[in-house]
């Protein structure tokens, strides 16, 4: 009785040491929190709402910002927005990529193709700050994992944009949000309401282009989600039962030398 | 340990064997991904095909491509060499193989440009058959890409190809 | 080594164990007598070495895949966990597989400073041990940079500038360890090369460990000495090896709930944020298991006394069985002792939550106070303990520690209680 209090003892403290650095950085206000649907032991992504989500990032926020760590072929595959083969093709073919050098020597555009990395919006880092008053639109591929606050933190940031509170300076080209780390953003609020016409009807509210978004974010930073749940089940279950077993056989071969073990 | 219940070792033993029999499956499910992890990837799978403009290859004329991490020998063949290469009797071949299956076009011969003896890349215009001849064992090869003399046991292997529109194939 | 002589029954095995005694080994290990009073907490230098074999199976895999560069280190880590077979798997249990590590060393540590395994004669398996713990932070600190984010980049900064503090030297030694005037590619492509090294330096560490171990045999929870073989003690195989199972599901459980669920709790969000060299994060911390060491370094307002004491919190460690005077090795029989040790408990714990918070304030107070009670319990109240302290009397052996003649019944209870646990 005793050492198992010690245990829980050990526990309590080894988590809060664990969750601590959650803490430190929940200094800004609490973030909105959705029911996300790849949040729970059996999360599955919402595959309409990630092409949903992918149509935002096309048409919102990859003027500035680069997706450099996927492939259009990811756009087909499974577990992820699930295009069909020719869909994430055509895709592809919207954009147009450098390839090279031909036998001439010389650099040549042509169509992007499903094995291509996603086409950058700017040609350097530079460029990018350059362009963008001297803020860095940093690359989206894993923003999801690199925010502490994953999903929430991208989602309530685009719902933050507010008017800043009384007596709060703000510089040219910098906006008030509520969510944001210092509460200042370089980024003008990105969306509108129907600023995106959804081909599945879906009505295109600020609200709902954020969550497809963040949906989408999520799958493009955690690519194997699906199969991560998937399998980890497995691996739980299978667990559990040799753990089981495992006891009996304590118990059978300790009784050779001890009736109570 | 020399205890009675030795005596009955299919009570006692029971659930200790089907113990070390789940483990066992489970130490093998946890070889698969060791293993499947040095299989081609989703990156490497995809440019499993290339596409090659053949626009500026003269009569007589060949290129190297590479495909898969492999040269790939795109000839556009003169009249002289498709004749030579049809005209060949199958019973002198050792890997009798049509001129007409290996290259559908018979203009353009596309194949891995690999020596089916030990891997090397033969010289084009070289050998006895005035086509391909490989320098590390010597393995002379015809207009057709067949093997005629030498080590090799069977001919270059033709590629899984198509002619997208006639200035382009596509390999693969 | 072995207690008895061993002969293989079969002609062939006889040949074979003339020439090389391999089959004495394995008859050694198997029979290999153990107290048969050793509890749960005895379990993890098993599931330690579980956890070690782990890190060089999935490390090696990773090294197939993983490209150290500056320019491609990230990218490559992105390529393991989109487009590699499996690869997402093999990293995150790489990655969590550290910590699960460290975890199971902490309990592993803590269980020795119980018991006081680390008193004569087991002075030597103590030290090797440090050293595999000291191998340990290198080899972890060293991981984490190779993903090349921002908390792996200031990480590198921040601890090589650590060498900085010496007098004279200093800047020469930082230099030759970054290779360049800052860390860079160079200091990426040997901290991948050792950081490929030391697991191995660790694995021939943890056979001297054992080695170590098995001539004087195993403490125990009563911590008195032995006969072996006798009544007190049982084969290592089947007995030891199916508990030594059992604990290890438990903590694989833990393990795959991590590596399946919160891959990245464990971790910190900004390594996901390609290293750059001109902003560092807003909050810099090293990963959990190091906190403590973080927190005395800061605690000290002297850049190289900051750096002394960090590396001396780890070296009265190793010097500890000449500091704990007393001769009674568990932890049962010496009351005022056990509060120490939970204060200890305590005071590590509290150091690693405020290695965890911003150095400022109450929270440098607070370490401080926690930096100077863990010297003081390692320079002061051990040394001193040891002498004033009055011990509750001995049992004879495991299996009859109440014929043996103790009294005590508080000290009865306390070992019916570890019996109960086995």
């Amino acid at each position: 009785m005793r050492n198992s209090l010690k245990l829980a003892f050990f526990f309590i403290l080894f988590s809060s040491l664990f969750f601590s650095k959650v803490q430190a950085a929940g200094e800004q206000n609490d973030l909105l929190e959705v029911d996300w649907s790849f949040k729970s032991f059996f999360g599955k992504f919402d595959r309409a709402s990630l092409q949903r989500g992918y149509q935002v990032y096309t048409e919102v926020c990859a003027s500035c910002h680069s997706l450099k760590h996927l492939s259009y072929r990811n756009l087909a595959e499974k577990g992820g927005p699930e295009f069909t083969e020719l869909e994430a093709k055509a895709i592809a073919s919207n954009f147009e990529v450098t390839d090279g050098p031909n036998s001439d020597g010389e650099m040549f555009e042509r169509p992007a193709k499903l094995s291509d990395k996603f086409v950058m919006p700017y040609a350097n880092v530079q460029e990018a700050i350059a362009a963008n008053g001297g803020a860095y639109p940093p690359d989206m591929s894993v923003l999801v994992k690199a925010r502490s606050g994953g999903a929430n933190y991208i989602y309530s940031v685009l719902m933050g944009y507010d008017e800043p509170p009384a007596g709060m300076e703000l510089d040219d080209g910098v906006y008030y949000n509520k969510y944001m780390y210092g509460n200042k953003i370089k980024m003008a609020s990105p969306l509108d309401d129907d600023i995106v016409e959804y081909s599945d009807g879906t009505k295109a509210t600020v609200d709902q282009m954020a969550k497809d978004v963040t949906t989408f974010l999520q799958w493009t930073a955690e690519p194997h989600l699906e199969a991560r749940h998937k399998l980890g089940f497995r691996v739980i279950i299978y667990l559990s039962v040799l753990t089981i077993l495992v006891y009996f056989s304590m118990k059978k071969i300790w009784s050779r030398i001890e009736t109570k073990v | 340990m020399s205890d009675p219940e030795k005596k009955k070792p299919n009570r006692r033993d029971f659930i200790v064997t089907a113990t070390t029999a789940a483990g066992a499956v489970g130490v093998g499910a946890v070889v698969w991904p060791l293993v499947d992890q040095m299989n081609p990837d989703a990156s490497v799978k995809a440019l499993a095909s290339t596409e090659v403009d053949i626009s500026a290859i003269e009569p007589g004329q060949s290129i190297t491509v590479l495909w898969r991490g492999k040269p790939v020998f795109i000839k556009r063949r003169t009249q002289d060499e498709i004749d030579s290469a049809r005209a060949v009797d199958l019973s002198e071949l050792k890997h009798p193989e049509k001129d007409e299956d290996r290259a559908k076009n018979p203009e353009w011969l596309v194949m891995l440009g690999v020596c089916t003896h030990l891997g090397c890349v033969p010289l084009n215009d070289k050998g006895d058959y005035g086509a391909w001849f490989c320098p590390c064992h010597g393995s002379h090869y015809d207009t057709s890409g067949r093997i005629r003399k030498g080590p090799a046991p069977t001919n270059m292997e033709v590629p899984k190809y198509e002619f997208v529109n006639s200035n382009t194939i596509k390999i693969g | 080594m072995s207690d008895h002589e061993y002969t293989p029954k079969s002609k062939v095995g006889k040949w074979f164990n003339d020439r090389l005694p391999l089959l004495t080994l394995a008859n050694h290990l198997t029979d290999y007598p153990t107290p048969k009073n050793l509890n749960y907490w005895w379990t993890f230098g098993g599931i330690l070495t579980f956890c070690l074999i782990t890190q060089i199976i999935t490390g090696i895999v990773l090294g197939m895949h993983y490209v150290a560069h500056a320019d491609l280190a990230f990218q490559s880590v992105e390529h393991i966990m989109r487009d590699v077979n499996y690869g997402w798997l093999i990293r995150y249990v790489h990655a969590n597989g550290a910590s699960m590590f460290f975890l199971a060393v902490y309990i592993h540590i803590f269980r020795s400073l119980y018991y006081g395994s680390y008193k004569s004669p087991r002075e030597v398996i103590w030290i090797i041990g440090m050293l595999i713990y000291f191998l340990m932070m290198a080899t972890a600190f060293m991981g984490y940079v190779l993903p090349w984010g921002q908390m792996s980049f200031w990480g590198a900064t921040v601890i090589t500038n650590l060498f900085s503090a010496i007098p004279l030297v200093g800047e020469s030694i930082t230099n030759w360890l970054w290779g360049g005037y800052s860390v860079d590619n160079p200091t990426l492509t040997r901290f991948f090369s050792l950081h490929y090294l030391f697991p191995f330096l660790i694995l021939g560490l943890v056979v001297l460990h054992i080695w170590a171990l098995h001539v004087p045999g195993n403490n125990n929870p009563i911590g008195i000495d032995i006969k072996k073989p006798s009544k007190d003690t049982v084969p290592f195989h089947p007995y030891i090896v199916i508990k030594d199972a059992f604990a290890l599901l438990i903590f694989l459980l833990i393990f795959a709930f991590f590596v399946f669920f919160s891959p990245n709790i464990l971790g910190h969000a900004d390594n996901y944020i390609e290293a750059n060299p001109l902003v560092t994060p807003a909050h810099i911390v090293p990963e959990w298991y190091l906190l403590p060491f973080y927190a005395i370094l800061r605690s000290v307002p002297d850049k190289l006394l900051g750096v002394i004491a960090m590396f001396a919190a780890i070296f009265v460690l190793v010097i500890l069985p000449w500091l704990d005077t007393s001769k009674v090795r568990s932890t049962v029989f010496r009351p005022i002792y056990k509060q120490f040790y939970w204060f200890l408990v305590a005071d590590v714990l509290i150091l690693g939550y405020v290695g965890a918070m911003p150095a400022e304030g109450i929270y440098l107070l607070i370490a401080r106070v926690a930096t100077a009670y863990y010297f003081a319990h390692f320079l002061l109240i051990l040394p001193f303990l040891g002498f004033k302290e009055k011990t509750t009397p001995l049992p004879l052996s495991i299996t009859e520690p109440i014929l043996g003649g103790s009294p005590d019944m508080a000290m009865a209870r306390d070992n019916s209680n570890y019996k109960e646990k086995l």
